[in-house]
């Protein structure tokens, strides 16, 4: 019954999101204003239709009703509650529902917290939402169903991956597709802007929450994903450059350049078409990666369900959502008018130096995705771009984008000069010189050099920053804090983000003197790595749930002081014939300590262990960064000058970044 | 299991989400590892330039499939007989193609991949500069409508 | 500056325009890959080892029983086609691709190659299959398959009088391949 409710509920959500993506299109071009008024309610109504769908097909793998195809392919009986719930969108069906589910709440979120957006606004914001939800319902409802039946119903389920089982599954997809979806709403603002023809300093100021909210949620993902990847794979990796990496990695580049560049169309009214394309390709990227990886065009080594019928649906409807909108900007955006005049050396100069660099990264990371598949189309042969290729390329342009970053924020809008700015930096500069000549002596190679000393450049100059809006040290103490209170969120949120992106390149640097040891040990013998003596105790069988497991004690000493216990281990999945490792981390900020238990060799009278040892300098500052940028973005999306609705309470201190 | 790891794997229809990676790190047996650590750390390198083949965009080193063992142990071998960087990779793709380089060589067909990074920011910078030269058409005088907006907007930010 | 005035307004447009085309241009690519892999013509796994119109590489392989070993002499001396199969008993498309390994045995010599793989195991796996092998040779360290530029199994080449090889599939061989591609081909070599 459940299931057929669910089926139900997301045919009604598909028509609810067919009427929201028509009447009030139609009703905003003939500015009738009843058929407008039925955008909000057409898009909340929509979204409880669809919540009530994802809710039935939960309920359906919490009580095992295995005469649903999805839940018999990924849930059994034995499989802990918490991986039946999260079990739901670790599958391509059950993740294209969440994908639609989030997208109808983006949809609700317009019609709740913009209703004091111009209606012929929100309206066709809303329908732009709508048409793309129907499309993807459409899709949902036709070749992927979640809520399909199977019969005779199996007694027990396939169970699921066991890689899969890990709690990380219960956070990260829903972040990281919060995050690609969260940039439909500003490619909505995009399309409703080349529809009415007219884009101005309002219409960036209500973009740009949307577009930092989604941003937040993208860097929250990436860095979940990252660390996620490091634990569960258990050598001690991050990135693979892999091309379902790469595709959050695209629409994350793009991200970040339309944050800055609304910023530019707000405050100077430029940048205004350059802005509006970027909106329509953070979200087109944002689209057909996640999509084309399901095609299985791509070679990942993270597998999918490789399907090319369905590969050509999601073609199809790519071609339409993205092929529509670029049609639109090509015959629209030439009449948008251009915007304000300003100096190359000036804020928005360096702001738009910014996109640039940003966006040759990203044309970078997609060329080197898409060239394999594209060659041997083309031409018949096959080459791999992988990591050697990605570090050689993109690293070079990462470092220049930093150094302009440092000068970003303090330069005035319009003209500048390079002399005062220079003046409050220059001591920042001189400990990322410091930071350059200690690194050389540390480091072997150019690049993390580099790298190190330009990730410290941001950090101090965003600390600089705050230092001299505050007048810190140069006034009694009560006054800086007087103007602390009175400076918007957003310049912190700012210099956060930006430290954050410093943190991150610092632990990647890091991460690039990693060491690692592969031994065979008895019981009770001690090996060397990174100055410290790591001894193997004692190996013990162990149960779980739905595996069975061989777990070492490992004890990590420096010179002699016990520095942690780690416990790696071994599970074995019957109902998959699939052995999982189980990382041990023990990690103090500065570095991880991290170890993988590995195969049994010798006899049982006399067994070794295979161990992996790995001592990852930095590693954590890798994740903590994006966080740190991710909270970045949530301080200044706090900011009440960027609360739609509000622009009439925000006080003097505008000025301040106006400046 | 071993089957698995071969290209079955990829029949086995597998879904899986984004992130989640589909090949499991084994440990690998120290046995196979070069005893100068100098010559080790040559074989490593070399190993990451090194797509495994069944696996997909990861290393040798880093695989945990038979053949990339295989494979890793070649290269070691190699290395052991005193071949230079450019002799193993050589006789790598004399036997798989340019396929298995992570790097792909500097040909007529990757020059564009190549260049991708100059090319994008000379377009970027021409772009921007085409823009900022532009003679600028004169802006139509303002609406009604668009006054009043104006002057809503200047009033929010000098308040 | 004033010579430019009049063309902006259409450079401007094309610029514009600019993202439409490439876009359009990545479209037709994908569905033409889709498309490709649906009738099998466009394969992203396929690594198209460079091995085509080579002599077979050195080497020299033991017996499997219960067959007789090979080696890259034995390859060299033939006067007419042979179709060399590497398999082994762990690889589940090997057992699905026997009974067409069997039906093609009396029209084309089939030359088998047991991959990483145990002498019994291998031995047990042609007995239950029915061995559609001439001779079989044991690869039981594997170094040799990397010689042929083999990235796993099962994997076929058709080897021409002397020792070249003329095609190579790294997919279960299918009734339709032998039909299409094997026995046409090899038919041409005889003459």
């Amino acid at each position: 019954m459940n299931p057929e409710l669910g089926n139900f509920a997301l045919a009604l959500a598909c028509c609810l999101a067919a009427g929201q993506a028509i009447l009030p299109l139609v009703g905003a071009s003939r500015r009738d204003s009843r058929l407008m008024a039925l955008a909000p309610a057409l898009a909340v109504g929509q979204m409880l239709a669809l919540a009530t769908a994802f809710a039935c097909l939960i309920h359906a793998a919490i009580t095992n009703d295995f005469s649903v195809q999805n839940v018999a392919a990924n849930s059994a009986v034995s499989k802990p509650l918490l991986y039946k719930i999260t079990g739901v969108w670790g599958n391509h069906e059950g993740s294209v529902l969440l994908w639609a589910l989030i997208l109808s709440v983006c949809g609700g979120a317009v019609a709740l917290f913009g209703r004091n957006l111009p209606s012929a606004l929100q309206a066709r914001v809303i329908a732009v939402l709508g048409g793309v939800a129907a499309g993807f319902e459409l899709f949902c409802l036709t070749t992927s169903n979640p809520f399909a039946r199977v019969w005779p119903a199996p007694l027990d389920g396939q169970g699921m991956n066991p890689l899969l089982q890990d709690p990380g599954l219960a956070f990260h997809p829903p972040v990281l597709y919060t995050g690609y979806v969260g940039f439909a709403v500003p490619f909505a603002f995009a399309i409703a802007a080349l529809i009415e023809g007219r884009v101005d300093a309002a219409w960036g100021r209500w973009v740009r929450p949307w577009a930092v909210a989604a941003w937040c949620f993208l860097t929250c993902g990436i860095a979940m994903g990252s660390w996620w990847s490091y634990y569960v794979l258990g050598w001690g990796g991050y990135w693979f450059w892999d091309p379902v990496e790469n595709a959050s990695l695209i629409p994350w580049l793009t991200g970040t350049a339309l944050v800055h560049s609304a910023i530019v169309v707000e405050k100077r009214e430029a940048l205004k078409i350059w802005t509006v394309l970027l909106a329509i390709g953070t979200f087109s990227f944002s689209l057909s990666g996640t999509f084309l990886v399901r095609s299985g065009i791509l070679n990942s080594v993270h597998a999918f369900a490789n399907d090319p019928a369905r590969g050509v649906f999601i073609l199809g409807l790519l071609a339409l959502v993205i092929g529509g909108s670029l049609l639109l900007f090509a015959l629209r955006a030439p009449q948008l008018t251009t915007g304000g005049l300003f100096a190359p050396l000036s804020r928005e100069g360096l702001l738009v130096l910014n996109n640039i660099l940003l966006c040759s990264i990203c044309a970078v990371v997609l060329t080197g995705t898409m060239y394999p598949p594209f060659m041997s189309l083309l031409f018949g042969k096959t080459i791999s771009v992988g990591k050697p290729f990605f570090d050689a390329t993109t690293i070079p342009l990462a470092i220049p984008l930093m150094v302009f970053m440092g000068f970003g924020p303090m330069v005035p809008w319009k003209r500048a000069q390079m002399w005062p700015v220079l003046r409050r930096l220059w001591w920042a500069a001189c400990i990322s010189l410091l930071a350059l000549v200690l690194a050389t002596f540390r480091m072997r190679e150019i690049l993390p050099v580099l790298a190190t000393a330009a990730a410290v450049w941001v950090i101090m100059s965003s600390m600089a920053d705050i230092i001299e809006r505050l007048r810190l040290f140069r006034q009694p103490l009560a006054q800086s804090w007087q103007r602390a209170r009175g400076l918007p969120r957003a310049v912190f949120g700012a210099a956060i983000a930006h430290a954050g992106v410093g943190i991150t390149v610092l632990g990647i640097a890091g991460m690039s003197q990693a060491a690692h040891r592969i031994v065979e040990v008895h019981v009770g013998q001690s090996e060397m790595l990174a100055g410290d003596s790591w001894t193997l105790t004692e190996v013990h069988p162990a149960e779980g749930p739905n595996y069975t497991a061989l777990v070492a004690t490992i004890e990590v000493r420096h010179n002699g002081r016990l520095v942690t216990t780690l416990h790696p281990s071994k599970r074995t999945f019957a109902s998959q014939h699939q052995t999982t490792t189980e990382v041990a981390i023990h990690t103090n900020l500065m570095a991880d300590i991290y170890g993988v238990l590995g195969d049994k060799h010798g006899t049982d009278a006399d067994p070794t262990y295979v161990l992996r040892l790995h001592y990852n300098p930095l590693a954590p500052w890798m994740w903590l960064g994006g966080l740190i940028m991710a909270f970045g973005g949530a301080l200044s999306l706090s900011d009440r000058r960027v609360r739609v609705g509000a622009p009439r309470r925000a006080k003097a201190s505008d000025m301040a970044v106006a400046r | 299991m071993k089957a698995l790891s071969f290209r079955t794997g990829m029949m086995a229809a597998l879904f899986c989400l984004l992130f989640a990676p589909m090949v499991a790190m084994a440990v690998d047996d120290p046995a196979e590892m070069l005893p100068d650590p100098a010559q080790e750390q040559r074989a490593e390198a070399i190993g990451a330039q090194l797509r495994c083949l069944v696996c997909q965009n990861e290393s040798i080193e880093d695989s945990s499939a038979d053949l990339a063992r295989d494979l890793r142990h070649v290269v070691r071998e190699h290395v052991a007989k005193g071949e230079s960087d450019h002799q193993i990779m050589d006789w790598m793709v004399s036997r798989y193609g340019n396929f298995i380089r992570l790097r792909p060589p500097l040909t007529a067909g990757t020059l564009l991949l190549w260049i991708m990074p100059v090319l994008a920011l000379c377009m970027g910078i021409g772009v921007a500069w085409w823009h900022l030269r532009r003679p600028r058409a004169v802006a139509p005088p303002l609406t009604d409508e668009e006054r009043r907006r104006l002057s809503d907007l200047t009033r929010t930010r000098r308040e | 500056m004033s010579s430019e005035s009049p063309s902006s307004p259409t450079r401007r447009r094309l610029l514009m325009a600019a993202p439409l085309v490439v876009a359009a241009g990545a479209g037709v690519g994908f569905w033409r890959m889709l498309s490709g892999m649906s009738h099998g013509s466009f394969d992203p796994h396929d690594i198209h080892a460079p091995v085509l119109n080579r002599p077979v590489p050195d080497f020299s392989l033991p017996d499997q029983a219960p067959g007789t070993g090979f080696s890259a002499q034995d390859l060299r001396g033939l006067k007419a086609p042979v179709l060399v199969n590497y398999f082994a008993s762990w690889c589940i498309p090997c057992v699905a691709e026997m009974p067409v390994l069997n039906g093609l045995k009396d029209r084309l010599p089939i030359w088998g190659i047991a991959y990483k793989d145990k002498p019994e195991h291998a031995l047990g796996f042609v007995q239950r299959a029915g061995n559609p092998y001439a001779r079989i040779a044991a690869d039981r360290d594997g170094l040799t398959a990397i010689d042929w530029g083999v990235s796993g199994v099962p994997e076929t080449f058709l080897i021409g009088p002397g020792g070249v090889i003329r095609w190579h599939t790294a997919s279960p061989i299918t009734e339709a391949m032998i039909a299409d591609t094997i026995l046409p081909l090899a038919g041409s070599l005889k003459s």
